[in-house]
């Protein structure tokens, strides 16, 4: 299914996926792509992209972005999801940087967003705490005021990548006496900084995807507030709500769906009754995932004439993480008995690893994918959301 | 349908839940798996002493005599503490296997050493390509003098790391796929031409790819009635891993349940939210009908009823289904927590995996169990 193109996009679309074809990094190509690179490899494709003047489409053009539509936004998207690239990071790309150039002051401006543009600064993203997970509003990280820095305490979790990253943006407190939503504000504290440390947290999948950050007295320069003091929260918020738009995740299902069916083939014979049971499952995931590309395309459309959403990022998140989840459990089950065993992390080729390597990942996968319906506000809170905003419940 | 269990039932469930309390607790299992052997013979040789290994063989080759309701309370007990250790596939698989088809000469070589501990075991049926299909078997065996040699590749054999015998299925004659032509075979894993590739399961065991270049091994049962005895043999090990499922269910259910009051998000216990408390009301009724289903099946096992196999089919399924529904609802209800290595839920989420996997996924048996009731 495809958006009906004027002659200039089209001529766009295939400018984007002829310089995917010829530019995209051979290195990256491994099974798992969000576990099994180092840094400097994840930030490959990342600086090529810099260079191209693509890395942030969603930024306004004064701030580096190619200012493109949303129509053209949508097409990068589409192409670059359904030829596997590996996302830059969107922590700084998606996240940070536009709360920096919506509500950051001149001087930020002009100090973090050139270094997001290039891939020098790796972000990571200090919301969730040990008791606030989906109820952000709790944030339990204080700052408080001395001279012209804030002295930050406080213990965030679920970071993501956090061993890599150079800065982190932070929803810390600093009215404890005010309502919970209006004492939050949104700070950047440098990972060098002393009393910052990272404990990774390894997953089910065995994987070091996420982290505790701990932060003890850390000094932090006043002019890393964003915005005003005690309003972080309405920034917080917008951050989340570009957090969720891309969560439909059609072209990555596409692509898991196609390697699906390659695995069935190889594994199953076709006079096998499990072969008729797998085309069945496949054909009604595939149609969820055509259900939803569909209205994917409808949100654009709308959006590209200028209609508002509203809560859509609620319903991509909800059945763009139930669908994907369901093709990596098929998958795992398509590959049968090599199906208990696991790639050891890190990965090194010392590791004996059963079976045809299409398998290699299904497990991993399947376990990592989990985490899909938990984190970005879980799968019920969404629910939530549509009940209240669509509803009106 | 509830079973009253006899006071030998209740002592013996009573001491194993007393052994696991003191010395197989989740910071000691994890210590366990991270370990090099990846198991821990100290607590193998504590499962002899209690004789738990003894409890389901007959009295005549020096067991208990507890038969299949005593294999199913010790898997439910090992179910709720996640024992790593190779009862399944030394007592249940393979020693039910010597029991059932050995000659009283292989009985009386072999089951001693399994009751004191001495000897592990592994099963070894599964080849690439075979799927859950008992009978799909390439192995290839020759009889040479009194003994066979057996060359082919065997796929995911469980325990096989720590075994000192494998049981392999191999075919003497005619073409794959042929029932009749399958023999099974008892090798010593250390035997020459028999090499093993190890790797680590997604439920913290280990299994090895075992290939076999004329490695030498001796008959077990009769030659052609192996596929015979790996069916017979998959149904008591579906009543064990049914009633292992139901042991990880139960602790999942009460975990989550605990979590729930205490968790505060939005000012309240996550437990207080409506679609929370129906969800866990849903697992506390997979978790019912599992128990029930399984100590149906148990039940039957241990009168040897007529189409027992059919009913394992459909137990498996059915409780293969309840345990993905309520491992799913744990790791979600439990937020990223469940997610965690750390945290012991990812842990039954895992093993309940594997349990799915294990002699056929739940789909598999659903079908199976639809087909024997045509065939009837």
């Amino acid at each position: 299914m495809e958006l009906a193109l004027s002659p200039e996009d089209a001529a766009f679309r295939d400018e984007v996926r002829a310089f995917i074809a010829g530019n995209y990094p051979a290195e990256m190509r491994v099974p798992n792509p969000e576990t099994d690179l180092s840094k400097e490899q994840m930030l490959l494709w990342h600086r090529i992209l810099h260079k191209k003047g693509w890395i942030a489409p969603l930024w306004p053009k004064e701030y580096g972005g190619p200012g493109w539509s949303i129509t053209r936004r949508f097409i990068f998207e589409q192409e670059t999801t359904r030829a596997g690239t590996l996302p830059p990071l969107a922590f700084s790309v998606t996240m940070v940087g536009p709360v920096i150039y919506t509500f950051g002051n001149e001087a930020q401006k002009k100090k973090f967003l050139p270094r997001i543009l290039s891939g020098e600064d790796w972000w990571c993203q200090g919301y969730s705490e040990p008791g606030s997970g989906s109820d952000l509003a709790t944030v339990r990280t204080k700052a408080v005021r001395d001279g012209d820095h804030y002295i930050v305490n406080g213990h965030k979790t679920w970071t993501t990548l956090a061993q890599h990253a150079d800065w982190i943006f932070c929803l810390v407190r600093t009215d404890p006496t005010a309502k919970p939503q209006s004492g939050i504000s949104f700070v950047l504290i440098d990972m060098k900084s002393p009393g910052v440390t990272v404990r990774p947290i390894i997953t089910i999948d065995g994987s070091h995807e996420v982290n505790d950050v701990f932060l003890e007295n850390v000094r932090v320069p006043v002019e890393n507030l964003i915005g005003e003091e005690n309003k972080g929260w309405t920034y917080a918020k917008f951050l989340l709500g570009n957090e969720r738009t891309s969560m439909a995740g059609i072209g990555r299902s596409t692509r898991y769906i196609e390697r699906l069916k390659k695995i069935v083939k190889a594994e199953i014979p076709e006079d096998d009754p499990a072969h008729l049971e797998f085309v069945r499952d496949i054909a009604r995931v595939e149609l969820d995932v055509l259900a939803l590309e569909a209205t994917e395309l409808r949100v654009v459309a709308q959006m590209a004439r200028g209609i508002d959403p509203g809560p859509a990022a609620s319903l991509f998140k909800i059945r763009g993480t139930e669908i994907f989840q369901n093709i990596t459990e098929l998958t795992h089950r398509a590959t049968g008995n090599y199906g208990l065993a696991i790639r050891e992390h890190p990965v090194s080729a010392n590791h004996f690893m059963p079976g045809p390597d299409y398998g290699h990942t299904a497990s991993e996968k399947y376990l990592n994918s989990r985490k899909l319906s938990i984190y970005g506000g879980s799968n019920e809170i969404q629910r939530n959301i549509i009940a209240k905003a669509v509803l009106g419940l | 349908m509830d079973i009253q269990f006899t006071e030998e039932q209740e002592l013996l469930r009573s001491s194993v839940q007393r052994l696991l309390r003191n010395q197989y607790d989740f910071d000691a299992r994890r210590k366990i798996v991270a370990s090099e052997d990846g198991l821990s013979r100290k607590q193998w040789g504590a499962f002899a002493e209690f004789g738990l290994l003894a409890a389901p063989f007959s009295e005549d080759v020096g067991g208990l005599g507890g038969g299949p309701l005593s294999t199913m309370i010790i898997m439910q007990e090992f179910g709720r503490h996640l024992v790593v250790e190779p009862f399944m596939e030394t007592v249940v698989l393979a020693g039910g296997l010597i029991a059932q088809a050995g000659s009283d000469a292989q009985k009386r070589g072999f089951i001693p050493d399994i009751i004191a501990g001495t000897k592990i075991w592994a099963l070894a049926w599964a080849e690439k390509g075979s799927r859950f299909d008992l009978a799909a078997v390439t192995t290839t065996a020759r009889r040479d003098g009194g003994d066979y040699v057996l060359s082919g590749e065997k796929a995911a054999v469980i325990a096989a790391p720590w075994a000192d015998y494998l049981i392999v299925s191999a075919r003497i004659s005619s073409s794959r796929d042929d029932r009749g032509g399958v023999s099974l075979f008892v090798v010593d894993r250390r035997a020459a031409n028999l090499h093993l590739q190890s790797f680590k399961t997604i439920d913290g065991r280990r299994a090895a790819e075992v290939s076999l270049n004329n490695a030498r091994g001796q008959l077990l049962g009769r030659e052609g009635e192996g596929v015979a005895a790996l069916e017979a043999c998959r149904d008591r090990a579906i009543g064990a891993l049914c009633a292992e499922a139901v042991g990880a269910i139960g602790e999942l259910n009460s975990a989550t349940l605990d979590y729930s009051k205490t968790r505060k998000q939005f000012g309240t216990t996550i437990g207080s939210f409506q679609v929370l408390q129906h969800r866990m009301v849903d697992m506390f009724i997979a978790h019912q009908e599992a128990l029930s289903l399984m100590q149906h099946l148990n039940l039957s096992i241990s009168a040897g009823e007529a189409g027992v196999s059919r009913l394992a089919s459909g137990a498996k399924s059915k409780i293969g289904y309840a345990g993905k529904f309520v491992a799913d609802q744990a790791v979600q209800l439990h937020g990223g927590m469940g997610m965690t290595d750390e945290l012991n839920i990812g842990h039954y989420f895992k093993r309940i995996s594997s349990i799915n996997i294990q002699f056929g996924d739940p789909a598999y048996h659903l079908l199976r169990y639809a087909r024997l009731d045509t065939a009837a």
